[in-house]
């Protein structure tokens, strides 16, 4: 059976691109072929973050209206056979999607694929709607910070009132916290949310956190999704992410501050 | 953390920001999930009885219920016009034909 994510968050901002390409990359790596879907329509950049830009020839919208088939829009991943990425079109907007549309070329791509990534859009309007509406799993993309939890909540409260799930009486889109940027440092000088205090506050259950890295923009400036940077921490949180979505026992990681030599310690870093 | 940090005042702004969050959240839950059908219609209908005595627009008036722990409380709040407005000869006159309209 075939699951549709979806990646979304509310904010902007918040990594909902660098984490659906990372998660797409990481199931595909697990040997699950994997769909990653752009639907910021009017403002492609999941093309940019998976390094495959020059090679979009047709879009998500171009596949709707029937102007290009579903395989000519798929652009497979070069690093790994198993992904596939279906890119968002940049000059229309966002009302070039239709729920009939999208629902259609869902349908179409389940029969291929075992997973398919929805990079949503911000905001709660018709991208980031039809984005969340076929999932049967949400990720939710949060940053401990008042405005993203805040908009968090109220993604949440859309997931469970306006998807299909939601409207069919079926059982309801399971619910999943990545708490990204998140500096255990700062929680320990009490001038930044804790895990725990996000989790209490959503009532979620906690997929990963993600640790506030420089190693992310290095990742989207070369246009390696940053799961395949091994050393980077960041990489490895979404690693943890995929296998525990995946049902592997993961101890969580990059909650508690790294430890440091002596040197360290006295001149930070 | 480096050495210099252990004599930087703490500000723990954490524990502020967990308690605006527990409070928006549970108001915004109220407003768009929790939110008790019948409250549209007792606003409208207060809107009405407060239109008989004072001259107010439709906006005038807003209603929200709160849930806290043990207890709901419910939030009225009415803006009465200032003054100047209310010596205005056409108020009152809006006044009756929107009284008219609501007996039809």
């Amino acid at each position: 059976m075939t699951r549709i994510i979806v990646i979304t968050s509310g904010k902007g901002g918040v990594g909902k691109t660098t984490t659906s390409a990372s998660i797409a990359m990481g199931l595909a790596k697990k040997g699950h072929k994997t769909a990653v879907i752009d639907f910021d329509v009017g403002l492609r950049n999941l093309d940019l973050i998976m390094g495959c830009e020059r090679r979009v020839v047709y879009d998500f919208v171009n596949v709707i209206n029937g102007e290009a088939t579903l395989n000519q829009a798929l652009i497979k991943d070069k690093r790994c056979e198993n992904l596939y990425i279906l890119p968002a079109s940049q000059t229309r907007d966002k009302d070039a999607l239709s729920f009939e549309g999208v629902g259609k070329v869902l349908a179409e791509l389940k029969k291929d694929f075992d997973y398919i990534v929805c990079d949503s859009p911000a905001g709660i309007e018709t991208g980031a709607n039809m984005a969340m509406y076929y999932a049967d799993d949400a990720f939710v993309v949060t940053n401990p910070e008042i405005s993203s939890v805040r908009d968090s909540d109220r993604m949440l409260g859309i997931l469970s009132s306006k998807s299909l799930r939601a409207q069919k009486g079926k059982e309801p889109i399971k619910e999943y916290l990545l708490l990204s940027r998140y500096s255990p440092s700062r929680v320990k000088l009490g001038d930044m949310l804790s895990v725990d205090d996000v989790q209490e506050i959503l009532s979620l259950h906690l997929l990963g956190v993600i640790p506030e890295s420089l190693d992310v923009l290095n990742a989207s400036n070369s246009g390696v999704p940053i799961i395949l940077d091994e050393k980077s921490s960041v990489g490895q949180a979404y690693t943890d992410i995929v296998a525990r979505y995946l049902g592997e026992e993961k101890v969580h990681r990059f909650i508690e501050e790294e430890r440091k030599g002596l040197f360290g310690r006295l001149f930070g870093g | 953390m480096s050495l210099l940090d252990y004599f930087k005042k703490r500000s723990n702004t954490a524990n502020t920001v967990k308690n605006r969050l527990e409070i928006i959240i549970a108001h915004d839950r109220a407003v768009s999930r929790g939110q008790p059908s019948y409250l549209p219609a007792l606003q409208q209908e207060l809107l009405e009885v407060i239109q008989k005595y004072i001259a107010v627009g439709q906006d005038a008036i807003s209603v929200n219920l709160e849930q806290n722990d043990n207890q709901e409380i419910l939030e009225l709040n009415i803006a009465l016009p200032d003054e100047t407005k209310k010596q205005e000869p056409k108020i009152p006159v809006k006044l009756k034909k929107s009284r008219r309209n609501k007996k039809r």
